[in-house]
């Protein structure tokens, strides 16, 4: 089978703390894959080895059957990963358009541009405004991001990481701080994402989680200890385990 | 809202600029020249500190080694303007392209001191390089080029020369600023992580910005090696490094306007100062408390009165490129 994302036996330490022990992940393509785990387990650690943010020990990582274990993080991007991260990191000064035109440059060869204006009316503007309008937030287009709320912050984040049109999205806690009414529309519109993309997610509201699902992964002091469909997974010891400790 | 200058207003300075020689003195003339050149370094070195973030307190080192290479081809090598001039320019940006490699190996205090570093081996070589730079008596006998029909060493012509170079490097430097390259180079200074996750290479990025820095301060190293037909070590002081900061840090980073507003104040603060007072360091030091403690963010950022402020033109729906001021 072509797996969308493969991790091969992924190690990491520091120091003494073994942060992934030979972690191995499968997820297929269009697949909605839920990590979860207690506080400390390796869940982030785990996507910024994915990413590239963070290299391994030992293992691999491959992307749609390419190895990316020793490329660059901007590299993984332009192979089709992308990522949402539990602190916001967007650009609070710019506007939603502009924020969603820099990612849509970031995997264009305008991005090497040096030598013309960036004018409002520019073609990645409009192209930025139409994915807008696909996710529901062209209303906001011309706000400022910092004057946002959190959870039209969130779902701006979302909306950057997805007009890459990634062939893998990896959502890092993306319901985390947000109100009721805030999770039920940032739910919707991951919900609404197109299967052409396998979506990896680490949540901890198992409601919304569970529903999301899939297969799902736990994980525990960094070791992958049960995986499988939902009710595999609910019902298993190991999970009781882990979060009930009996 | 990103303020910009309308073209009227860029034309009616530029035709009275154009027109200065016509009515001041030569002394004025030579001043105005004076502050043309240092806007083409503030520019430059706005471009890291403003629009990449990276602060850099070695930017003299191009303006100097720009100047020396241009007086050393001509004096050692017997070449002419024609040959000195690009090859100081590309000779200098090579030395940026080195440096530059050196001193992102960090970023933000790190990225400074090597910045101050890198500058401070010029400067020593500089000094001690007698057999090349002529050591503490520097380079002298040098000469401004001559263009057909029109001589240099006429202030007016110089002056209207340094004019068309300022005019076109700031153009250039303002587009640089503002094309989609520009737009990462500012993403890079806000969120580098998040640039990196969109696809952007950020130590290339901050790489090529350095080196085109690094160029245009290597353009203001010739028109200043040709005004004052005299190069010294004191170029590449720590002092001359730290007055460009100034200059940008007192107009207003991370805008085209800032910079050359605060290269003019400076350079009219200086040559003023220092006629009248003896200690004129003590007032520019004072000058920059005074603008740190009351506009931290420079000049421009000042609340103007409204017929002094720029208004924007064509960006009403800028939102688009709005970065809120």
């Amino acid at each position: 089978m072509n797996w969308a994302l493969e991790v091969t036996q992924l190690r990491k330490s520091f120091g003494n703390v073994m942060v992934t022990q030979d972690i191995d992940l499968r997820v297929a393509s269009g697949e909605r894959r839920l990590i979860i785990g207690p506080n400390g387990a390796g869940k982030t650690t785990l996507f910024a080895q994915i990413t590239g943010e963070i290299h391994p020990d030992s293992g691999r990582v491959q992307v749609l059957g390419v190895d990316v274990t020793h490329e660059s993080v901007q590299k993984r991007a332009h192979v089709g990963l992308s990522r949402t991260y539990q602190i916001i990191n967007l650009f609070h000064k710019n506007t939603v358009l502009h924020n969603v035109a820099l990612s849509l440059m970031g995997i264009s060869k305008q991005r090497f541009d040096a030598f013309h204006v960036l004018k409002p009316r520019d073609a990645v503007y409009d192209r930025a405004f139409d994915f807008l309008q696909q996710v529901g937030l062209e209303d906001k287009a011309h706000k400022l991001l910092g004057e946002m709320s959190y959870g039209e912050q969130r779902r701006v984040e979302i909306a950057v990481a997805v007009c890459q049109c990634p062939k893998i999205l990896l959502l890092d806690e993306p319901l985390a701080g947000l109100s009721k009414a805030e999770r039920q529309l940032v739910q919707q519109l991951i919900n609404e994402l197109p299967k052409s993309m396998a979506i990896v997610m680490i949540e901890h509201d198992m409601d919304v989680a569970l529903a999301f699902a899939e297969k799902i992964s736990v994980l525990h002091h960094g070791s992958l200890v049960v995986e499988g469909d939902r009710d595999t997974v609910v019902n298993h010891p190991k999970t009781r385990e882990v979060y009930l400790g009996h | 809202m990103r303020k910009y200058p309308s073209r009227l207003w860029v034309l009616v300075l530029l035709l009275a600029l154009g027109l200065l020689p016509l009515f001041a003195g030569e002394y004025y003339v030579n001043l105005s020249s004076q502050m043309l050149i240092a806007v083409i370094f503030a520019s430059s070195l706005n471009l890291l500190v403003g629009y990449a973030g990276l602060t850099s307190l070695g930017h003299a080192t191009y303006l100097g080694l720009s100047a020396y290479f241009s007086a050393w081809l001509g004096i050692k090598l017997g070449l002419g303007h024609a040959f000195t001039a690009p090859l100081a320019m590309a000779l200098t940006t090579l030395v940026a392209m080195v440096f530059g490699w050196i001193a992102l190996r960090a970023t933000g205090l790190g990225f400074l001191m090597l910045t101050l570093a890198l500058s401070q081996i010029i400067w020593g070589l500089a000094y001690r390089w007698v057999s090349v730079t002529n050591g503490d008596n520097g380079l002298s006998g040098l000469t401004r080029p001559t263009l057909p029909g029109i001589d240099l060493n006429v202030s007016a012509n110089f002056y209207w020369f340094s004019l068309v170079v300022t005019t076109l490097c700031v153009a250039v430097i303002y587009q640089f600023a503002n094309s989609p390259f520009g737009a990462s180079i500012e993403g890079t200074k806000h969120q580098a992580r998040r640039m990196s996750a969109m696809g952007y290479n950020v130590w290339a990025i901050r790489w090529i910005t350095y080196v085109v820095a690094g160029f245009f301060g290597a353009v203001a190293g010739l028109l200043y090696v040709y005004f004052n037909k005299y190069i010294h070590p004191s170029v590449f002081s720590i002092a001359a490094s730290a007055e460009v900061l100034l200059c940008v840090i007192a107009g207003g980073a991370s805008t085209i306007i800032g910079p050359m507003i605060g290269a003019v104040l400076i350079v009219f603060l200086k040559s003023f100062a220092s006629a009248y007072i003896e200690r004129w360091t003590m007032l520019m030091g004072f000058v920059f408390l005074l603008i740190v403690m009351f506009l931290p963010r420079g000049l421009v950022f000042a609340q103007w009165p409204s017929w002094l402020q720029f208004k924007g033109k064509g960006h009403s729906k800028a939102s688009g490129l709005g970065v809120k001021s």
